[in-house]
């Protein structure tokens, strides 16, 4: 791609053709299912919470590449973080997607999930890259199933339409 | 008295020449020339219908119908004139039978309140089509639950064809309304109207036809299909958006009840009692938005001029140049594939969500639609969440198409 801030990076290709824990886990603590009806993305997401510390996760679905590629990397960024640490990078993953969260100026612990800052620009692509983190946030509450269209949910993004 | 001259041929169509009409087909979008295919969503404003609407805002711009004062008087003529225009447009039998709305959503909705709540009651039937348009099924859904009135959907087969026999057979004393689509949004296909009108028509059943995806491409006339109402949007037919139409015989525009109440849609008012407007005015309460009517009226000059015969001929030939080349690509499967379609090319790209394909095509400049366009029964018919849709418009171009073609071969490499 010519343009460098253009959001079909390498790491999101390469996690979308080989995404990370991928399948399915035998008795899961949690678990939740994700789903933006506008577009027919569907994640299923299970963790095993140990001492309020996530041991092990695994993610299946169909969704487009932004979206497999994001739950590719949270699965990888939130294995072996407390449960206090992955809430807190769902809050700042969501504020770097949805442009509240000015990366350059304000510490925070995204790391190499940073490559997903472009959605910002494409707010219809917004949701895709935050559904798996919104379905973490369900599983860690206990939720069984969470939707990008439900109004009352905590992680509701408000932007974009499919 | 000048002799008919035959040999004189209308002039060819030189997409070149029309394209210069459409400032915005001059923009670059990140570096790329634009190509703009959605045109089903909605198509591209001309110079001379951008003309009209500062020439109306500069020099004639009052409201309609009330006073006496020389612009009012000047803009409720050229507000008529665009009903007579619209009138013409689709071979009405009179300018009254055209009301303008702010487009076919709201059309539909016209005829649910006017008509549905007055004449559908309990028990009784609706037929609608797997191929309607969500605007198209939930007025009908909400009369439905209202009245205890049923839906009954004609099916399509797996190219995306109405099902004319089991439309037919969906008939019965019950049946007390027919709301179909002339052209699907998600597939282009052709429905084969003119005879489903035919045979509720010969059962007393009132039909009205969804023509927002007609309208831009195919020569309609409401007398040769006989429907008692056909709707359009003003948006998708190079005219602004907030306008449309909904044509309705007189007959039948006279039994409805109003839609809403307020000004211009009375004769008189006491606490006691009001007496309506007689038709359209009847349906038009409130100031409507006048400058969008008259660029309409406009727009649709545009189109007569080049000829809607002509735009349909170009037109078909963009798709059957598109058809024939998807076709060639390995991976890429068209969705709906009637034998009578119009500009409307649905795909799925193996291995890649609609999506993506979308996004990435937007990075060569190329505007597609993705998603489940507004009508979840035809994606589920064929069992997809969405699917991407590239629409055309006769200023699109044979270039633009390969443009295209480039783009998904890119995406293919990127993601497949």
């Amino acid at each position: 791609m010519a343009d460098p801030k253009a959001l079909y990076q390498e790491v999101i290709l390469d996690h979308n053709r080989k995404p990370r824990n991928f399948g399915r886990l035998e008795q899961p603590s949690h678990e939740a299912q994700g789903h933006n009806p506008l577009c027919g993305d569907h994640l299923s997401l299970a963790l095993n919470l140990e001492n309020e510390s996530i041991a092990a996760i695994a993610f299946k679905g169909e969704s487009c590449a932004i979206c497999k590629a994001s739950a590719s990397m949270m699965t990888v960024a939130v294995k072996g973080k407390s449960r206090k640490e992955a809430e807190q990078l769902i809050e700042e993953f969501r504020g770097m997607a949805t442009g509240e969260l000015d990366c350059g100026k304000v510490p925070h612990h995204l790391g190499r999930l940073l490559v997903f800052s472009g959605v910002r620009d494409l707010p219809t692509r917004v949701k895709c890259a935050i559904l798996p983190w919104h379905t973490l946030h369900a599983a860690l509450h206990s939720v069984a199933s969470t939707s990008t269209e439900s109004g009352d949910d905590p992680m509701h993004a408000p932007i974009g339409n499919a | 008295m000048s002799a008919v001259r035959t040999d004189v041929k209308a002039p060819a169509f030189d997409v070149e020449r029309i394209r210069g009409d459409f400032p915005i087909l001059k923009l670059e979008i990140g570096g790329k020339p634009l190509v703009y295919l959605d045109n089903a969503a909605s198509s591209q404003m001309p110079q001379p219908v951008i003309d009209r609407l500062v020439r109306y805002q500069t020099t004639q711009h009052a409201n309609i119908h009330r006073a006496v004062h020389t612009l009012s008087e000047v803009a409720t003529a050229e507000y008529e004139e665009a009903r007579r225009k619209l009138a013409r447009f689709i071979n009405a039998r009179e300018e009254r039978e055209v009301i303008f709305t702010s487009g076919t959503t709201d059309s539909i909705n016209l005829v649910m309140h006017g008509f549905g709540r007055k004449f559908i009651g309990a028990g009784d039937e609706i037929i609608l089509s797997t191929l309607e348009h969500h605007s198209n099924i939930v007025p009908w859904q909400m009369l439905a639950e209202e009245k205890g009135a049923k839906i009954r959907v004609a099916p399509i087969d797996d190219a995306g064809e109405l099902q004319s026999g089991e439309y037919e057979a969906l008939f019965n004393p019950r049946t007390k309304f027919v709301a179909v689509t002339h052209v699907s949004n998600a597939l282009g296909t052709i429905t084969p109207v003119r005879q489903m009108i035919a045979h509720a028509r010969a059962r007393g059943v009132p039909v009205m036809v969804d023509g927002a995806q007609a309208a831009p491409h195919l020569t309609v006339d409401v007398q040769d299909l006989d429907c008692d109402f056909y709707a359009f949007s003003g948006h998708k037919l190079c005219g602004p958006t907030g306008i449309g139409i909904l044509y309705g015989k007189a007959a039948t525009l006279e039994r409805m009840q109003p839609f809403k109440g307020g000004g211009d849609m009375i004769l008189s008012v006491t606490f006691e009692k009001t007496t309506y407007n007689t038709i359209p005015h009847k349906f038009e309460a409130g100031t409507p938005p006048i400058a969008a009517a008259i660029g309409l009226g406009a727009a649709v000059d545009y189109l007569s001029a080049i000829g809607m015969d002509a735009i349909a001929a170009h037109e078909r030939h963009l798709l059957e140049y598109a058809t024939a080349a998807f076709s060639r690509m390995a991976g890429v499967r068209i969705v709906g594939t009637a034998a009578n379609k119009a500009a409307v090319l649905s795909f799925v790209v193996a291995g890649v969500h609609p999506h993506d394909v979308g996004t990435l095509l937007n990075q060569y400049g190329v505007a597609v639609r993705t998603g489940h366009h507004c009508a979840q029964p035809v994606m589920q018919r064929f069992g997809l969440p969405a699917t991407s849709r590239a629409s055309f418009a006769f200023y699109n171009t044979i270039a633009e198409i390969d443009a295209l073609v480039d783009g998904i071969r890119n995406v293919q490499k990127i993601l497949a």
